[in-house]
């Protein structure tokens, strides 16, 4: 009987002429592919394709290629299809796999296109004037009472105003990732380049380290079903608390992090003893409906000093009516998290079917809370693929406030979305807790690459709005009319609420 | 003949652009003014229009009906005149209806019918009704703009008056005979629509009871201004940048009750970081206009004239992107597209400035009270159908002189 069915999926080529046999891809790979005997030895099969060697190779011999073994055509059996069938008739279990939905769904914002202005209007330009992101997430009253103060001027009047929100200073966020899935080092990187950005990191549901701290005005902790890391002190430190329902990469499931991944420092953050499994249940056992999270959302309030409180969801079929039940139950956020976000580790039948696009879920939640005149009680953060700044104005123009990257922000880390996070041997040293491989990241060089990142998409924003005549980012924000589309069907217009391009 | 007659619904399902001239004069000691000036001071102002629409407002015009309201008409045709004034008295004790005083103009073809009727609520309708005397007013503009086809109501404030139409505005402003009227203040406006034929009603100044509105600009925001309108209760439908202005003006003064200032502040924000330097308090009132009223924010090229009984309130954009300069002669305050169409009506002003961005520039009728109307409480989707109405085409119907 042959050990596997499956063959590797590429293919390690070394030009021997030119390797230095330097062993320093050895020394790289964290999926253990080389032997070195003279020379590095691969083995195809432990492959994933993660570049980790090739970018390392002082001799650029490394090249990785695709196993283009040819299968009999079969439109309906793909080969990835054969190789699940063939991998769970060997092992009897569910396929784990990590990141986001990689099958080829609609991508929704491929099809949106930004307007721009054309002599009736003047375009502005962001080189010499202010062009303005700041954005601030949280309860926004309907109206502003004021009263005269005596000076010829005004004030606020007694409990009226904007209370308790978030300032960004661009409509940027981390997304939430747990230390734990993600390595300490990650964890300072992001919260480091958030503090310089002027904008927000999230603990994800793994608790705050002590090494945190000093940034923690700039650190939203989670509260997940698990409720690892929560205490009040806990709480205390976080600028605001996210309840986390679910996450779009596996919506309507928990999570687990097996023992191997908590060390001493995990576990303490945690507060779980060391070596055992930290299993987040698939509910909350203190929420089965709408009435138990309010009653959740007012502890933490009362319990942080009244803080922001917002609520995590997946983006499913019914988000827009579970959003407007969340804005009612007094969440200051939705954080809506579509189906292509990305996960540390994910039954792949769930990360790969379950839940919308995250473009539709922007669109239907916004039009919702309009609908109900409820859109300014909460904001909305929209995040599963952010990819580029131009996703994140068509996101922002369809109707969210600020948008949270996770899997983007890995990859200015070094991620090569080679989807094995949920291995725990990244050999980028992301996803993983091993000290040799997290100790390659060095949280300064991290946040330097993270806010480069945040600060060219927040220039090629300011570019974008400047072509749209418009120089602050509320007056993008929710204006679909400077959206069209190109190739959707009638339905998905009428669904996203934007025109199609012509029109 | 049998021609269609318009359903007045709208002027294009689309967004109309286009640019404009504007003017705006009021004395402030509450002297009145023929309405020459403001025909001068858009005369000069001719190239900023192509003659597809004209317009003014004139406050104080009706000294002999102050408490009246006045309702500026145009009908289609005979059939919608008789079915508005079946209305009329149904609902209103009219005191006086007759034909608008016009003279034949070149230039100024297809006039519409055009009457004016003062009026007041039926005391006993209006008991019945349980509204105010304005909100009972503006239900029954909604009711003639939305379902009598054929008719639309250019104005109906009291002791104020539109005049519009198509053509240049010196042509529409002769035609009504403005020189014959005096009032405290004048608002006036030239149109350049890109893209529609023109309508009588179509013109600027935009009216609901005594607020007018006209416009130069783009407003670029119109997309979440027009959302976010819509969720308290607006529609929409005439397709232009200056509803927009007109219900948010609307939606924060009357019905947030925000002083004029910080209207003006919110619909025209300062940047933050101008904000940021404020003093604390004035900070805090700023973030918070900002933050709330940040999805109404006009942005784009804009110069508004904002007309009312009491005064009136000049605003440009955030970073001036179309012009508005101000003078000041005495009592008197006059705003306009140029600094020649100033010049044209004021010799020799004591000082001629360019408003700030976003700085409202504002003048006070001695004694009067504004905003006046602070207490409307009818559902805003009635308001909002009240100042909707449109075009197709007009016919040419005879102009009784
Ligand atoms: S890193 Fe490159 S040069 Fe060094 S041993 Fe490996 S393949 Fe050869
Ligand atoms: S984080 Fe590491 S393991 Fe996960 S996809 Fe990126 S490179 Fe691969």
């Amino acid at each position: 009987m042959p050990t596997s069915f499956i063959q590797p999926e590429f293919k390690v080529k070394i030009d021997y002429d030119k390797c230095h046999k330097c062993g320093r891809c050895v020394q790289q790979c964290g999926w253990g592919v080389y032997n070195f005997n003279e020379r590095p030895i691969p083995d195809d099969s432990k492959c994933r394709a993660c570049h980790r060697c090739v970018t390392y190779c002082p001799a650029h011999c490394i090249s990785i290629e695709k196993n283009q073994l040819a299968y009999r055509d079969n439109d309906n059996w793909s080969p990835a299809a054969r190789k699940a069938v063939w991998r769970q008739a060997e092992t009897g279990g569910v396929l784990l796999t990590s990141m986001g939905n990689p099958l080829p769904y609609t991508r929704i914002f491929d099809h949106l296109v930004l307007d721009a202005c054309q002599v009736t209007n003047p375009s502005i330009d962001p080189l010499r004037e202010p062009m303005e992101l700041r954005t601030f997430i949280g309860h926004k009253p309907d109206s502003v009472g004021v009263e005269p103060d005596g000076n010829g001027g005004f004030r606020l009047a007694e409990g009226e105003g904007m209370k308790n929100n978030l300032m960004l200073d661009t409509p940027i966020l981390f997304s939430p990732m747990s230390y734990g899935s993600v390595s300490l080092n990650v964890h300072k990187s992001l919260a480091m380049a958030a503090q310089r950005l002027g904008t927000f990191m999230n603990t994800g549901e793994g608790g705050l380290h002590a090494d945190l701290f000093p940034y923690q005005d700039n650190v939203i902790v989670q509260v997940a079903s698990g409720r690892f890391g929560v205490s009040p002190d806990y709480l205390s430190r976080g600028a605001a608390i996210e309840i986390k329902i679910g996450q779009g990469a596996k919506p309507g499931i928990g999570g687990h992090l097996p023992g191997e991944k908590i060390n001493k420092e995990v576990s303490s953050t945690r507060m779980i003893p060391q070596g055992t499994d930290a299993i987040s249940p698939a509910p909350h056992h203190d929420i089965y409906s709408i009435e138990d999270l309010r009653q959740l959302i007012y502890a933490l309030k009362e319990a942080s000093g009244y803080k922001p409180v917002g609520v995590k969801i997946a983006a499913v079929h019914n988000v827009a009516a579970i959003a407007s039940g969340i804005v009612r139950a007094g969440a200051d956020y939705v954080y809506l998290d579509g189906f292509k976000g990305g996960t540390g580790a994910a039954p792949q039948v769930i990360r790969d079917h379950i839940g919308i696009p995250i473009e539709i879920a922007i669109a239907a939640v916004d039009q919702r809370l309009r609908d109900e005149g409820i859109r300014n009680w909460a904001s909305v953060i929209a995040a599963g693929s952010i990819r580029s700044s131009a996703d994140v104005a068509k996101a922002i123009a369809l109707g969210a406030d600020a948008v949270a990257i996770g899997s983007a922000s890995l990859m200015a880390l070094g991620c090569h979305l080679c989807q094995s996070c949920h291995t725990g041997s990244c050999s980028w040293g992301i996803t993983t807790q091993k000290p040799e491989l997290t100790r390659r990241i060095d949280p300064e060089w991290g946040a330097e690459q993270l806010t480069n990142l945040v600060h060219a998409w927040s220039h090629e924003l300011q570019e974008i709005l400047g072509a749209l005549g418009v120089n602050a980012i509320e007056s993008l924000r929710g204006s679909r009319e400077r959206l069209r589309s190109i190739g959707l069907d009638e339905q998905m217009n009428k669904v996203l609420g934007v025109k199609p391009a012509g029109m | 003949m049998t021609t269609e007659r318009p359903r007045y619904a709208e002027e294009a399902s689309y967004k109309i652009h286009g640019g404009c001239g504007l003017m705006g004069i009021c004395d402030e000691s509450g002297k009145l003014m023929s309405g020459e000036d403001a025909i001068l001071a858009m005369a000069v102002q001719h190239d900023r229009g192509n003659g597809l629409g004209g317009g003014f407002a004139g406050y104080g015009i009706y000294p002999e009906f102050p408490d009246h309201f006045a309702f500026h008409m145009m009908y289609h045709d005979i059939q919608a005149k008789e079915e508005v004034e079946a209305l009329f008295d149904q609902y209103f004790l009219v005191d006086l209806a007759e034909p608008m005083p016009t003279r034949p103009v070149k230039g100024i073809t297809d006039a519409p019918l055009l009457w004016r009727y003062f009026l007041n609520p039926y005391p006993s309708k209006l008991e019945e009704s349980e509204l105010s005397a304005e909100d009972y007013v503006v239900k029954a503009v909604m009711n003639i703009n939305s379902s009598v086809d054929g008719a639309f109501v250019a104005s109906s404030g009291k002791n104020m008056g539109v005049f519009k139409g198509v053509g240049y505005p010196e042509e529409i402003g002769h035609y009504f005979r403005l020189e014959e009227y005096e009032g405290n203040t004048w608002t006036g406006h030239n149109r350049f629509p890109t893209n529609t034929p023109g309508w009588w009603g179509g013109a600027h100044p935009f009216a609901l009871l005594d607020w007018t509105i006209v416009h130069n600009g783009e407003i670029s925001s119109y997309g979440i201004n027009s959302r976010y309108l819509e969720q308290f209760g607006y529609k929409c439908t005439l397709g232009t940048d200056t509803e927009v202005a007109a219900y948010l003006f609307d939606l924060l003064l009357r019905r947030h009750k925000l002083p004029m200032e910080l209207a003006c502040k919110a619909l025209a924000s300062p940047l933050w970081d101008e904000i940021d330097r404020m003093p604390e308090a004035e900070q805090a009132v700023m973030r918070s206009l900002r933050s709330v009223y940040g999805p109404g924010m006009l942005n784009g090229p804009f110069a508004i004239v904002l007309g009312f009984n009491g005064g009136m309130v000049a605003l440009n954009d955030r970073i001036k992107l179309r012009p508005l300069v101000a003078a000041r002669k005495g009592s008197i305050l006059m705003v306009a597209s140029e600094e020649s169409a100033i010049r044209a009506v004021i010799a020799e002003p004591d000082s001629v400035w360019m408003p700030k961005a976003g700085e409202p520039t504002i003048a006070r009728v001695k004694g009067m009270d504004w905003p006046i109307h602070g207490d409307l409480h009818l559902d805003p989707s009635e308001i909002s159908c009240a100042v909707t109405g449109t075009e197709r085409s007009c016919d040419t119907v005879e102009v009784t002189a």
